[in-house]
């Protein structure tokens, strides 16, 4: 996607600035997923099985289009469907992709413990590095978005790449190649912003949908995974996606005050028991006025 | 000597008996691993600890399961420990007076049974601290099983969790520092069983005229056995 490395920074026997220094594009990566054009069809649940080399899963029948439950460790891209029902009595049929929003505020990577198992590339990517995961599922409790999956047998987290291997190689992500009808696109993030912007437009213009919009959520500092919605009022009703996420407040607690907390008293502690034995030393054990003879010890 | 008792001799006394120093060690030396690793969970400048241990898939796999033995050393200190460990009233008006206890002017206090107001304090921080610690350690041990809409229970027990590990390491700060340094003998007394008289005396004089049958040696009748 970038190229980053072939950035001219000088060249020899040239008068004045190097070209290009300094106009290089944003870096930062995002993958639109419009959702009033998606049919449902799968295809970028097979392509993310494909490339990443995962079987297929069996499907579990519900009496709706919904095929799993949930997202899986080797699963990392699954289509929530829902039918809603207006006011008006008008249906309609909601489906969604749902995967790893790649946030720019990580609550998994504020939570994670683990030297580098958690990486936030400077494009944006939050991948997961399993060889250095220890298995606390810390990262399930930071994030607002129920992603990462618990693999029980190798004790390790998984979850949407966004493809970092492809995208590292200037390809774009797996489903987005897939994808039938155009509902995704791949790109920089204000490249993406504006397509999104542009699509929000025309709906609002054209349809009936004069509340749609973008989700960016500002809670997690924007997202590198992006929707435009029907109903940005309500995207509560496209399988559970929060309305207004945030990393916990108990885990931004946990990860902020408590640490510095914990800390100081830690190190106070310490500090304070030698500072303590150098101002009053060790207790004296009083002898005892009269100190007993030696008796012989026999039974009475 | 052969048949004397091995719990009052003439110049020392026994304080803790062969089991009761096993059960310590025990406690402390699970403790130290849930500690040493949970330090590592803690805080990144400290995960070198759990990379030293085994690394840290090794350690996330063994913390709990060492935790439950340090939960269940407690339960076996609790049953032994729990008659002498009963706050008193003595112990109130001990606790009102701890700060002649920290500035070593240990003769202004109210006498002591075999332990002291802190230790009983520090013994039901431990004991309360490790209920605390298993109950919200289930939740961290298998996050797994929590549905996405009892979310906040995962973040609530780490977090009660963290606090009470904290508690615990705050106690056992205090704990360490006097054991090694500020109460000399009561090392030994941990480790060989043994105290002298004159510390018994001095520290926990109660215990040692019930021990003894009063100051004088030759009230040697009390001893049991």
């Amino acid at each position: 996607m970038s190229n980053g490395p072939l950035e001219i920074k000088a060249i020899s026997g040239h008068a004045g600035t190097v070209p290009g220094r300094d106009a290089s594009r944003d870096y930062q990566i995002c993958k639109v997923i419009d959702v009033t054009t998606c049919i449902g069809c799968k295809a970028c649940e097979v392509a993310c099985l494909e490339w990443n080399g995962y079987p297929f899963r069996e499907t579990v029948f519900d009496n709706t289009y919904q095929t799993m439950p949930d997202l899986a460790w080797n699963y990392y891209n699954l289509i929530r469907f829902n039918e809603h029902v207006a006011d008006d009595g008008t249906l309609s049929w909601l489906m969604r992709k749902d995967g790893c929003m790649h946030c720019a505020d990580p609550g998994c990577l504020r939570a994670c413990p683990a030297d580098g198992a958690i990486v936030q590339y400077a494009n944006g990517i939050v991948d997961f590095n399993q060889a250095n995961c220890i298995g606390c599922q810390y990262c399930v409790t930071g994030c607002p978005f129920n992603i990462p999956k618990f693999n029980s047998e190798t004790k390790k987290v998984h979850k949407c790449t966004l493809c970092s291997d492809r995208v590292g190689a200037g390809l774009e992500p797996a489903c987005i190649k897939a994808c039938p009808t155009g509902c995704l696109h791949f790109g920089s993030k204000d490249d993406m912003k504006n397509l999104a912007e542009r699509r929000v437009a025309q709906l609002k213009e054209h349809t009936s949908h004069k509340s749609a919009g973008i989700y960016d959520p500002p809670g997690v500092g924007g997202t590198h995974v992006i929707y435009v919605l029907h109903d940005i009022e309500h995207p509560e009703r496209y399988g559970g996606l929060p309305k207004d996420p945030h990393v916990p407040l108990l885990v931004r607690i946990w990860k902020g005050p408590l640490k510095w907390l914990g800390n100081v008293a830690i190190a106070a502690g310490i500090l304070g028991a030698a500072t303590h034995y150098l101002r009053f030393g060790p207790k004296k054990v009083e002898e005892e006025s009269a100190q007993p003879a030696v008796k012989k010890e026999e039974p009475n | 000597m052969a048949t004397a008792s091995h719990y009052v001799r003439a110049d020392t006394i026994q304080r803790y008996t062969f089991r009761e120093r096993i059960m310590h060690w025990l406690t402390a030396g699970v403790y130290c691993y849930c500690l040493a690793t949970g330090l590592a969970f803690y805080t990144p400048y400290l995960f070198w600890i759990a990379v030293v241990l085994g690394g840290g898939p090794t350690s996330r796999f063994w913390h709990p399961i060492i935790g439950l033995g340090f939960v269940a050393a407690a339960v076996w200190m609790h049953t032994v420990w729990r008659r002498d460990m009963e706050v008193t009233e003595t112990d109130h008006r001990w606790l009102t007076r701890v700060n002649d206890y920290a500035t070593n002017q240990d003769e202004l206090l109210p006498l002591q049974e075999r332990f002291n107001a802190g230790q009983k304090l520090f013994y039901w921080l431990m004991y309360y601290g490790a209920i605390l610690l298993l109950l919200s350690g289930i939740f961290l041990w298998f996050p797994e099983y929590i549905p996405f809409s009892l979310a906040w229970a995962r973040s609530t027990m780490v977090l009660i969790h963290e606090i009470a590990a904290l508690l615990t390491i705050g106690g056992f700060i205090v704990h360490l520092y006097m054991g090694l340094f500020l109460v000399p003998g009561s090392m030994t007394a941990m480790t060989e069983g043994y105290v002298s008289r004159a510390w018994a005396r001095t520290h926990h004089r109660l215990w040692y005229i019930r021990a003894t049958g009063g100051d004088s040696p030759r009230k040697n009748e009390a001893e049991p056995g």
